[in-house]
This record gives structure tokens, sequence and C-alpha cells, in this order.
């Protein structure tokens, strides 16, 4: 019964994003249109004259109405084709799947960090509050928060690589000296592992550890808040008081009772954390090099490159469906209010 | 470092290129100590083919070091201790010699016999033409250069045998060979690409797009897209002396802070393009070599649109040109990164070249004079646009310029401009009243640089400036050798127009600044700007 409750719940979450992801496809459409740049003159290269930028314009197609220029779009869509990016010569799709696995890899790595100090900080700012834990606490996250993220990349390269040279060099995923493990999720850290070497498994971390705790610094303000005062509630709600006053132990309390109740406003920020910080890595990816789609779009978007603009915002939407969804799954995992009233 | 050294089935390290395929980790000692160069960029390639329609800049490099030309310019020593080419000298690539027919309407290029294609398929003449019919037929940024040469149409190019090529002149004009010797003219390996033409694609572009098929001194090795690109020496290269690294590996790293730091450290051992600031800051340091040269044929200058009162009054025009801190700019905007184009000393110029200081000094009373002088006595608003693409030098000159201005009453707002929108802006609607550009030519003659920016309507034209006898000029001696007794008179003559006319105020010529190791050696400045990996070892 649970079960299929769960499977109704997860085709109601995508059969109520269809409609989001199409209006997505028509208002970037519309949006990379209505930029100001012209596709035909930045490609048509430093010297062309009128003849060859009005070459390149028919060639790329962009003489037509934007009416059949949309239908195109979305007919190559229907058939998984997303177009290909004028920037880098190859399909949309091709970049998006190297790049995106970057981004994750480096995305997931950096919300693990920040879980990691986050929350423990966050329960024990709670647990303690106004003591030097809690402005510790405050203090961390603050200057997380405020130092801009290339400024703290730019610094921990300065520290750990220029002057300790702990750290390899801020060259993308790997060292020139390795190369990439065989292709199976695109994560490298996950392939070199499946491939047993051992070797490239250790300097694709070396490579993550920079960017990573740069862009785990940065968002560790929302976790560790969120922590504190979710704890605070439920730490002065009845079920404890009552739970205390049955005389149960102290961590039983804090962590089965509080923690347990205190996570699902944790969880729904962590969804939001991640999608922020997918976005939000192309400062991160600029200082360490690193070949994440973040960068990608940017470029795109300063030279026009439309498809790769609408592939990079496309995919982008699908993975927030995705989180949101993967989030509402936790949910029924976790707390047993969430669909299985029935 | 041992576990590096580690090779997956066991084979040894002396193998080379062929065992790279089984090879997990480079050994570590290779790694600039005379094998492997690591270079890093801002941005990359975005194609194997220079012809290919909307190829960036960074996809000349791999012409440069991936393909043969028939010729190539030499490399002197310059004053400084640093190289540069030799804008006058031609010497042999492909070619082993030339020769020009004695009515001076042809040249003919006897092809080296010895020359091979990757493949092994011997170089001829049909591969020269087929490159050449492809160059001026396939459009864009190839068609439009090979066209500066007067090489225009397929009829110009003939094969004569096998290992003999000649080229019809449409007329007789001295950029036609120095435009054979730039990364546009590069021959391809006809057979082996024709194979993969379609009825879509006569030219097979998708195809060389992603697979370099030349002859040149390195082969490619791998191109991971937004990453990095990777040279191996080809050892069977007779067109010149064999590169003196094995393999090149060129990174893409999009933070200069970051390239600074790599390059410093070591792990990098050549940088490309160096900010201005950086590289005054690592000469000073002294830890890396910094080789800046002078960009030929190009200057960074403060435009100003005729279309757009009240810069249609020339006294307008000259008052902007005495109120701009030349002197400020170059120390702070430029880094002295450069060779300054103001204070010259007299209004005709002594030399035929293109650029040199103009006769324009700060001085703002001098400004105020003759704002007055053309009615203009409280000054006027006006907008000063600047490319975001360029902002390094752009956004803190225009704060410069801005200030100058408004000492003389000229009240300016600083628009900001986006890169991809700058050429439609500047270039093509040329609506810009007040506007900072920038123009570099690959071949270093002033007319070449007349024929660009300051004939009616040229492209780079952004002051919608309109001079007949410049035109007129400009005409008359684009084709001339720079020895006819015509040609110097008539480019004095035209900078001296220029000059008067004021369409734009020359700030200074901008230095190419490119970083390295204290042990590499034989870098030379090329007027690509980009890196020729052939020429250069470690010490």
């Amino acid at each position: 019964m649970a079960e299929r409750s769960r499977l109704e719940l997860i085709g109601r979450r995508l059969l109520s994003a269809v409609p989001s992801v199409f209006g997505v496809v028509l208002v970037t459409f519309v949006l990379t249109r209505a930029l100001p740049g012209d596709p035909a003159v930045y490609f048509a290269g430093m010297m062309a004259d009128e003849a060859s930028i009005a070459e390149v314009r028919q060639r790329l197609g962009l003489d037509r109405s934007w009416v059949e220029q949309f239908f195109a779009y979305v007919w190559n869509l229907l058939q998984g084709d997303l177009g290909r990016s004028l920037m880098t010569g190859r399909p949309v799709l091709t970049e998006l799947a190297e790049r995106l696995p970057a981004s994750l890899e480096l995305t997931f790595v950096a919300l693990l960090f920040a879980i990691g100090v986050a929350v423990p900080l966050g329960v024990l700012a709670a647990t303690r509050p106004d003591s030097w834990v809690d402005h510790l606490c405050r203090v961390v996250v603050t200057a997380g928060v405020s130092l801009p993220t290339f400024f703290t990349g730019l610094f921990l390269v300065y520290i750990f690589y220029f002057l300790l040279g702990w750290s390899p060099s801020p060259l993308g995923r790997l060292d020139f000296l390795y190369f990439p493990p065989p292709h199976v999720t695109g994560f490298y850290t996950i392939d070199s592992l499946l491939a047993g070497d051992f070797e490239t498994f250790r300097a694709a971390l070396n490579q993550l550890a920079l960017p990573a705790l740069t862009l785990g610094l940065f968002s560790l303000a929302p976790i560790a808040r969120m922590t504190r005062a979710s704890m605070l509630q439920t730490l002065s709600a009845d079920f404890v008081r009552t739970a205390r006053a049955m005389g149960l132990a102290g961590s039983t309390v804090l962590w089965t009772y509080a923690f347990r109740n205190a996570l699902l406003p944790v969880i729904t920020t962590l969804g939001m954390v991640f999608s922020f910080m997918l976005g939000a890595n192309v400062l991160v990816e600029r200082v360490f090099s690193w070949p994440g789609v973040g960068s990608f779009a940017v470029d795109a978007l300063v030279a026009s490159d439309y498809a790769a603009v609408q592939g990079f915002v496309l995919t982008m939407a699908l993975l927030f469906v995705l989180v949101n969804l993967t989030i509402d799954i936790i949910y029924t995992l976790i707390d047993p209010r969430v669909g299985v009233e029935g | 470092m041992e576990r590096r050294l580690f090779l997956k089935g066991g084979l040894a390290a002396a193998g080379g290129a062929g065992i790279l395929p089984f090879l997990k980790h480079l050994p570590a000692h290779a790694q600039g100590r005379g094998d492997t160069l690591v270079v890093v960029t801002g941005f990359g390639p975005n194609s194997m083919d220079i012809m290919r329609v909307g190829a960036n800049r960074p996809a000349y490099q791999l012409s440069i070091n991936l393909y043969d030309q028939l010729i190539n310019f030499a490399v002197v020593e310059q004053p400084d201790g640093t190289y540069a080419y030799d804008r006058d000298t031609l010497v042999p690539e492909l070619a082993e010699s030339w020769e020009i027919a004695d009515d001076g309407m042809s040249v003919t290029f006897f092809l080296r016999k010895e020359a091979k294609f990757w493949d092994g398929t011997p170089v001829t003449a049909e591969d020269v033409k087929w490159s050449f019919d492809r160059a001026v037929l396939i459009g864009g940024f190839a068609t439009v250069q090979m066209r500066a040469g007067a090489l225009e149409k397929p009829e110009q190019f003939e094969v004569v045998d096998e290992h003999t090529f000649r080229v019809h002149y449409l007329k007789p004009s001295k950029l036609t060979l120095p435009n054979l010797a730039v990364p546009t003219a590069v021959v391809f390996n006809s057979k082996l690409v024709k194979a993969q033409a379609t009825a879509a694609d006569p030219w097979a572009s998708d195809y060389t797009h992603t697979t370099p098929a030349g002859s040149g001194a390195f082969k490619l090795e791998r191109w991971d897209s937004g990453q990095q690109t990777v040279y191996i020496r080809n050892d069977d290269w007779t067109q010149g002396p064999l590169p003196g690294v094995r393999r090149v590996i060129i990174r893409e790293v999009p933070s200069a802070a970051t390239r600074r730091a790599l390059l410093e450290r070591g792990d990098a051992q050549f940088s490309i393009e160096l900010p201005p600031k950086d590289a005054a800051e690592m000469q000073a340091a002294g830890r890396v070599k910094v080789a800046g040269h002078p960009v030929g044929c190009c200057q960074y200058h403060v435009g100003m649109n005729l279309k757009f009162p009240p810069f249609d009054n020339v006294l307008v025009r000259r008052a902007v040109a005495h109120a701009i801190p030349y002197e400020d700019i170059y120390n702070l905007a430029a880094f002295q990164r450069g060779v300054p184009l103001w204070g010259g000393e007299s209004a005709t110029p002594a030399e035929a070249v293109w650029p040199q200081p103009a006769p324009f000094r700060t001085d703002y009373d001098r400004a105020r004079e003759l704002l007055a002088e053309a009615g203009l006595p409280n000054g006027f608003e006006t907008t000063l646009s600047i490319n975001l693409g360029l902002a390094d030098w752009q956004e803190p000159t225009a704060l410069l310029v801005q200030e100058g201005l408004a000492r003389v009453g000229i009240r300016t707002t600083i628009d900001k401009i986006p890169g991809a929108n700058w050429r439609t802006r500047a270039l093509i609607e040329k609506d810009l009243p007040l506007h900072l550009e920038n123009f570099g030519g690959w071949l270093d003659f002033p007319d070449y640089y007349f024929f660009w920016v300051l004939q009616t309507d040229r492209l780079f034209n952004s002051f919608n400036y309109s001079n007949p006898e410049i035109d007129a000029l400009t005409d008359s001696v684009l084709h001339l050798p720079v020895d006819h007794p015509d040609y110097e008179p008539t480019v004095k003559k035209m900078i001296e127009i220029v000059w008067q006319d004021v369409p734009m105020a020359p700030l200074y010529q901008p230095y190419l600044d490119m970083g390295m190791s204290q042990n590499v050696e034989g870098y030379a400045y090329f007027f690509h700007r980009l890196l020729d990996a052939r020429r250069l070892s470690f010490a």
C-alpha cells in the first residue's frame, strides 16, 4: 500500500513537471533570441564582410522566422537533439554529457563537506545557545557566506598550492600526468575506483579538495542556520519535554526524537542549496579551470550561442525537477506522515 | 614519484607515443625537461580547422603547429634580445624555393620532394591547389583573408607538375606573397579530406573540424574541448629543424591569477598573452621570463563618430584629443606595456610607419580654446562606449578618459557593451558616438591598416570617417611595393591627413606579452599573436 502510493506520488510529480519544462523551453527560446548579440556577426569572424555574415546567418538557419526556428527546435528536441554549439562546434548534448558530471561531482563533494561541517555545528549551537560554540558557528557561517567564492578560491590556491605546495596544480579535474579513467558514470572518483585505479582516484580527489572546500564554505550558512533554528524549535517542543520527563537518556532524546524531526526543513534547504550551488559554481570553475557546465553556459551566453544556452537552461530545469522529486521521496522515508496517510 | 611511473601491461617507459594508449600516467620526470612543455592559456580552440566557419583565434594555433604553409617569415633577433618575425624576409616551408615571373604576374613554387603528410602520402601541388581553392571558396574568415592578398579565384592556382605550383596574380601586389605565409594558407592532405566530403559539406569541414590532416611538425594527440589540446612531435618532419620538445600540452585555464600561479610555480612553462599588470609585475620580480613585443599594425584609440554632432566638427575632435590624460592611461591602464602614441613632435610624419606617435598631448587649456572656437565653451554631453570583453584595459582607460574630458566640460556616461554585441554596435551599425577601439592587422603595412580602418565604410571604420583623398591614396599604394618611389611620400601624406582630421585619438600600441620559465628558449613574436611551439626548446 505504502509502496503504491509512493509510486503514485512520483508519477504525479513527474506529470506536474511537464508544463513547467515546456514553459522553460519556450521562455529560454524567446529570451535567447531577445539577447542583444547577433551570433551570425559573432561567428562570421573578425574580418567578415556583409556577404559572409549573411552566408553564416543562412547556414545557421537564423534567416528563418522565430516561429519556424521554434518548431524546428522543438522537433529536434523531441528526437533528443539539442543542436550544435557554435562555440565549441560540437553537439550540445555531448558537451553537457561531458561537463555535467564534472559539475555534479564537484557539487556533491562540496555538499557532503558542507553537511559534514554545518549539521553538527548547527546541532551543537542549538544545544548550547549563546555559548562559545554558538558564536563560533555564527562567525564561521557569516564568514563563509560573505567572502566571495572567487576570493576564497584564489586565497586557498595561494596558500595551499602556491606557498605550501600541498595541493596539486589547479588545472581542472586531473593533473596532466593522469588520463581520465574509463567512462562509466563520468564521476572521476567513482570511475577510477570501478577501474581499480587507486592512483588516479587519489589524484582526482586531490584535485577536488580545494574547489569543493571553496564551494562548501560558501554554502555552510543556510544549512547550519537552518539546522540550528529547526533544532531549537524541536528541542522546545512538547514531545521532547515529555521524553526528558520520562527520563530518557539525553543522547536518545537529542538524536532520535529531536534531530530526526528537525531534519525535515534541513532536507528542504539541502535541495535548494544543491540547485543553487550547481548554478553558482561558475566562479569556482573559473578559478580552478574546472570543465563544468557553469563556465560553458557563461561562455555560451557571451557568444550568443543559442543552442548551448537553451540546452543548459533545459538541463538545469530538468535537474531541478529531479532534485525536488528526490527530496519528496526522502521525505516519505524520513517522515511517516508524508505520502502514506491513506 | 615511483607510482607515477606505473605502466599498465608492464610496458617499459621507453616506447614513446606508441604506448600512450596504455599509459595512464605520464612519467613525472618527462615534464618540463626537454620532453613535455605545458602551456596555459585563457581559452582554447573551438575547431581544429582554421577555415571552418566560426573558428576562433586559438584555433589558428592549430594551423601554425599542425599544418605547413608554402612559405613562412624569417625570425630575427631584436635589440632587447628577444626574437620576432621579419615582415620582409620569407623563408621556405613546404616550398624549397620560388620564382616570380619576369612579367611580375605570377609566382612559381617548387615543393620539397621529400615532404609527406602524416599518413605517408607525399605532399603534391594537387594538395596545395585543393587547399587554396578551399580557402577562397569556403567563405568566412579564410576567404576574406585570402582576398586581402588579392587571392580570390581558383583559376589563379595552377598545378604545373607534381612538385611545381603556380599562383597567377590578378594584379601585382606586395601583399600576395606575405599573405601566403599566414596560417590561413595551409596545405591539407587533399586525398584524405576529399574522401570525407559530402554533398552538404563539400569541403569536409566537419571532418577536419575534429581530425586534422596535415604534414606539420606536430600531430594532434588529443583534443578535449574546453580543457586541453595536446600535440605530439612528428619525427618524420622535413620542412625545418625538428621541434625541441616532443609533446606540448595546452591547458585552458580561464583565471589569469591561476595561470600566473602555475607559471610561477613552474607547473606550466609557458603562458600565452599575459594581462599587462601581470607582465609588468612578473618582469620586475624576475622569476620567469617575460617576452613583450609591440603588436604590429595595431593601436588602441579613442574613436569619435563623425555621424554624431558635435563630433562632425574637427575642432571638437581636436579638443578631445587634447583632453585625454595619455600619461595616466599608459601608466595605470597599460602598466607601461606598450608604445606611447601621443606627443609626436611634428604634424608631418618623419617616417612611413604605422602606428607612430600622433601630434597630440594632454593640454586642457588648448582643449578649452578649441571647444570655445567650435562654439561649445561649456562643453557638451555624450556617451563613451566600451567593450566588456576587453574590460581589462578599456575599463580603467574609460574612467581616465572620462576624468580628462570632464576637466574641459565634456560630460560622459560610460556605456558598457557585452562582447557579443560589440561588433554589431561598433562595427556593423557604427552607432557609438565616442568609444574605445583596437584593430590589429596580420600584414604589417601602414596602408593595410588604412584599408581596414580608415577608408570609407570599411568594417573597422567605427568613426564613419570618410575622406575621398584617403580613399584614393590608400587604393593607390595598397598593392605597391614598399620600395616604390611613390610609396613613402604617399603613406606620409595619408598619415598627415588623418592627424589633421582626427577621427581618433591614438593612445598606445599594446604589447603582446608571453610568460615562460627561465629554461624555455626560442620563442619568437609573430603577427598572429599565438604560440609557434615548433621553435621552442628547453635550455
